[in-house]
């Protein structure tokens, strides 16, 4: 039995290892943030969203499939909860009164695994009843296959087979267990036997020759013999209790399953929760196969700003589409990097499936999102600033392929100007021409404006807005790079105008 | 040429090997180390008092090499190992019978210990007739197991334990217990409970899971429950038990002497062979050496210290290998050079080389040829004994004198490093005295010392020096090089390191 709520056809692996960019991302687009607004606190949600965000699809089928759950999801939020729910009944009972099936005797594992069975049945049919009554509310592939599998794997003639059993592996009318002879005329192959139905077959019964019954009691008094009675009984069960305990576990791993796959779900709810209550508006994506060249959108907002600024935030509008390099330029604290942040964000957050912080948003999906940001000196002074950015690159560049996605935020800096601007400009065409769609953030006007002269069909400029005055409206407007980033009007915020 | 030991050809021989002490010489040389991780896990075999005893005889030296060499192909090797492991599970068994105290039990176990062992014989004889074997030791051993397994007395004892056994696996019975009442009967087909219950959870499986199955204590023998039950079977299969009773009665001394001492003592190669096929993983080489009892002319070419290789390969280190030749008129190897360079070792091989060879073994080396000792003596530094009543110099000369008393021209005498505790002029007139001695024995011998002068005392003597690599004078080579002793450019190098050269302290000193 399986869920299936984020692939079609396989489970989500919580075990899959990160890729390799995985801690670049994080740190330079604040992922964590965004995370610990998924997970409210909770580890394992936190975990899932991470692990969901962080390994992002280009199968445009599997996001829309995600986004269809989804859908349904933000419609019924109270019925996902609640079906969320019992996996962490599941788990709590499970701690609270088992701590898991450890013994060094049969019987007491056969024990515990009933009283856990019996305590997983009654999960299990609470999920059907869900399933009952709720099914027709949800329109996505994924539930209603979902749904389906409920009720056909969990009808009634099943759970009361399953009850049958817990009765009967009780041993009311004591244990018949088989064996042969092994080595040494010792009996082995004990093996648990189900006795005949007497109800039926009762002629082959009556009429099938049979063997001469042995009898002996064990006295009374004789506490070796009952303990060897006992171990004679444990050994009979062994493998009727690992197999019962076995299902137990089954049973236990179908409910860590459902959570795994239901977790990044509500991690997406608590996050639309927290959007609305702001105000902000999010979307569904549109995205396109990896090989196209797509970027429009309006009001597009660094999520993780808002999260931390907990309000609305100015959001931003573009259209990229056809276009293969964008530089971004401009006033200094003008917005900048959160843009640059929120196209690597909703990059992500599109291809794992969710909604995107914007009014509207379509992009290509990409193979890899790559991030380089200047990052504060190496306090371990193993290397000098430029020799670390250039070892962050060569890091890149071994892992980078075609089609992917490259966000540059003020990289090689650490030098002059010239220097600096002639090493971004040969990795950026060298990028470009591996079809690489590249995004950079830059002080240097040598650079920017080199790309700007070419005049390339392929590249958009946009700068950060600057009022007269030195006020900024946190918007990226499309423009020529210019000479200056007016940090004066820094200078002067810090110092005041005046000294 | 009938059978009677694979250690001996000739069975008086045999009954000397009762040495249960180790040579005295066994500690200087590290053989002990050697022996004790030769045997080691072989404890049931006594193999020491074989090591313990080496041979004088050249005859008997080849009888021990052709088979060795015999089993240096590894699947008669892995077969003598299978037949091994089979006839140690046999005596298992059969001691396991002493403890036990139900009939039906006992005869349960005899039946096993009697079937390992017609399956470890029918093997072997199986397994050397597709050998090609070259060893007069395993000839006539193959030619005894042969007919032994076409004697009628092997024969019946096979086709008996067959039936038996064939018989007792028809058995099949139930059990029901029910509080303190124990049912027995025969098996009716009932189905087993836990597929049942498998099935029934099957689909709720995500992946592997923990396995539950406790490992019940086995082999703890049987209690009365378990025998009641086991005696109400033998009453449900009456006729099987009545026989398996006969059949123990008739074959109880079913074990063969010939094939019981053979298992020992082919455990003398398996033991020495195992130890020896580690070390040639480390791409080391073995040899059989030619071994003379008349010319003193000895070589060894790639030869290293066995205790030392097997340590070394412990820690995953490299082992240098060394070559040393004696002929014509030279006995004497006088080893000098640094310290930690390898002179101790040196002088160990030449031992071990020696005394391995005695045993019939192949040895360390590419191509060996060695002399056949009466006697080998060592005589290696010790610590002061506080109850010998007397110094370290006498002590070291009381030793001396009881070595040359009993040394004969055809013994070997190994020195390490003697009278350290006097003076150099002492010293030097000590050892010239005694080397006197040893030349005029006509001794082989190899003499760790720091004197150079008894380098070139005789024509007998060879010198051998340790040597460090030229441009960095700390490091050792571990490579002993025949050639002229010569201190001084190992001290001036030194020097030069810390800049102590008359020139280095000229400019260093400021006037």
């Amino acid at each position: 039995m399986k869920a299936f709520l984020m692939y079609k056809d396989h489970d989500f692996d919580l075990q899959r290892q990160l890729p390799s960019n995985a801690q670049a991302l994080t740190q330079d687009l604040e992922l964590n943030t965004l995370f610990n607004a998924m997970a409210l606190g909770d580890n394992f949600l936190f975990d899932v969203a991470k692990k969901a965000v962080l390994s992002g699809l280009n199968d445009l089928d599997i996001i829309r499939y995600r986004q269809n759950i989804l859908k349904d999801c933000l419609n019924n939020s109270s019925i996902v909860r609640e079906i969320y729910q019992i996996p962490i009944d599941s788990i709590e009972n499970k701690n609270r009164r088992w701590m898991g099936i450890f013994s060094k005797y049969p019987s007491a594992i056969l024990y515990g695994s009933i009283e856990m069975l019996q305590m997983f049945v009654d999960l299990l049919k609470k999920l059907k009843s869900i399933a009952d009554e709720h099914a027709d509310k949800f329109e996505s592939e994924g539930f209603t296959a979902f749904f389906a599998m409920i009720k056909k794997e969990l009808d009634d003639g099943y759970f009361a087979s399953v009850q049958k059993h817990l009765r009967e592996l009780k041993f009311r009318d004591g244990v018949l267990i088989s064996a042969e002879l092994g080595k040494g005329n010792e009996g082995t192959d004990y093996t648990l036997r189900k006795p005949h139905d007497k109800n039926q077959n009762w002629m082959k019964w009556i009429f099938t020759q049979k063997s001469p019954v042995y009898t002996f009691y064990i006295p009374p008094r004789d506490e070796h013999g009952a303990r060897a009675l006992s171990e004679l009984t444990e050994k009979g069960i062994n493998l009727v209790a690992n197999a019962l305990a076995q299902s137990a576990d089954h049973i236990d791993s179908f409910f860590i399953m459902l959570r795994i796959e239901l977790a990044f779900y509500i991690g997406c709810l608590n996050l639309y929760e927290q959007l609305a209550q702001m105000g902000e508006k999010v979307s569904f994506p549109l995205p396109v196969p990896t090989n196209e060249r797509r970027h429009s959108f309006h009001g597009l907002f660094d999520i993780c700003l808002a999260l931390t600024m907990k309000q609305k935030i100015v959001g931003n509008d573009s259209n990229a589409d056809n276009k293969d390099l964008m530089i971004i330029t401009g006033a200094n604290q003008g917005g900048k990097s959160t843009f640059l942040r929120s196209i690597g964000l909703a990059q992500l957050m599109m291809e794992c499936g969710m909604f995107v912080p914007a009014g509207n948003f379509c992009a290509n999906l990409c193979d890899g999102l790559f991030t380089h940001y200047k990052r504060k000196e190496d306090a371990s002074m193993k290397s000098g600033k430029l020799d670390e950015e250039l070892s962050r690159m060569s890091t890149i560049a071994d892992n980078i392929t075609s089609n992917s996605m490259a966000l540059f935020n003020e990289s090689f800096a650490a030098t002059n100007e010239r220097e600096g601007s002639e090493i971004a400009r040969q990795i950026t065409c060298a990028l470009l021409e591996k079809r690489i769609k590249v995004f950079f953030v830059t002080h240097q006007y040598e650079f920017a404006h080199g790309f700007y002269d070419k005049r390339m069909e392929n590249a958009i400029f946009l700068r950060a807005e600057r009022k007269d005055g030195g006020g900024r409206t946190f918007k990226l407007i499309e423009g020529e790079p210019l000479q200056t980033s007016y940090g004066e009007d820094v200078y002067h915020m810090v110092f005041g105008r005046n000294n | 040429m009938t059978f009677h030991s694979i250690l001996f050809e000739i069975p008086e021989d045999s009954i000397k090997n009762k040495t249960l002490e180790a040579p005295l010489f066994f500690v200087d040389l590290n053989l002990d180390e050697v022996i004790d991780a030769i045997t080691a896990g072989k404890q049931e075999y006594n193999l020491k008092p074989f090591f313990y005893t080496s041979l004088n005889d050249i005859d008997t030296i080849k009888y021990r090499q052709e088979i060795a060499r015999d089993l240096e192909n590894e699947t008669l090797l892995d077969n003598i190992k299978s037949f091994a492991l089979k006839m140690s599970t046999m005596r298992r068994y059969l001691a396991l019978i002493d403890k036990l105290y139900y009939k039906n039990h006992q005869e349960g176990w005899f039946l096993e210990a009697v079937e390992m062992y017609c399956d470890a014989v029918s093997c072997m004889v199986h397994d050397l007739s597709l050998v090609d074997l070259k060893s007069r030791g395993l000839l006539d051993f193959r030619e005894y197991l042969t007919n032994y397994v076409k004697s009628d007395r092997f024969t019946s004892l096979l086709a008996e334990t067959k039936k038996l056994k064939a018989d007792l696996s028809t058995v099949k019975y139930c059990v029901i217990i029910k509080a303190n009442c124990v049912k027995v009967r025969k098996y009716e087909s009932e189905i087993d409970y836990s597929v049942e219950v498998e099935e029934t959870f099957e689909k709720f499986k995500q992946g592997a899971v923990k396995d539950y199955r406790v490992m019940l204590p086995i082999g703890s023998g049987m209690n009365h429950v378990e025998a009641k039950i086991l005696d109400l079977v033998a009453k449900l299969y009456s006729n099987i038990f009545l026989n398996l009773d006969n059949y123990c009665a008739q074959n109880s001394n079913y074990l063969d002497n010939t094939i019981s001492v053979f298992d020992r003592e082919i455990q003398f190669y398996v033991a020495y062979l195992e130890y020896v096929a580690e070390i040639k993983r480390a791409g080391l080489k073995f040899c059989y050496p030619q071994i003379s009892n008349k010319s003193k002319d000895v070589y060894d070419y790639k030869g290293f210290d066995l205790a030392l290789a097997n340590k070394r390969i412990n820690e995953n280190s490299t082992i240098v290998c060394n070559d040393f030749y004696l002929k014509d008129k030279e006995r004497i190897f006088v080893v000098s050079g640094p310290n930690q360079g390898g002179k101790t070792t040196f002088a160990r091989t030449f031992g071990q080389l020696h005394y391995l060879a005695s045993l019939g073994c192949p040895v360390p080396g590419k191509k060996a040829q060695l002399f056949l000792f009466d006697r080998l003596f060592t005589h290696f530094e010790k610590e002061e004994d506080i109850r010998n009543l007397r110094g370290k110099l006498q002590d070291d000369m009381v030793r001396i004198y009881a070595i040359l008393d009993q040394a004969t021209p055809n013994s070997i005498v190994i020195m390490n490093e003697i009278f350290t505790s006097t003076t150099l002029k002492d010293a030097v007139f000590l050892s010239k005295k005694i080397m006197e001695r040893i030349i005029q024995l006509d001794l082989l011998c190899v003499w760790v010392t720091f004197i150079d002068e008894l380098s070139s005392l005789s024509e007998k003597t060879v010198s051998m020096v340790s040597t460090v690599v030229p441009e960095n004078p700390a490091l050792r080579t571990y490579k002993i090089i025949r050639m002229p002793a010569d201190g001084l450019a190992y001290a001036i190098s030194i020097a030069e390191k810390y800049r102590l050269t008359y020139d280095c302290l000229k400019e260093r000193i400021k006037s």
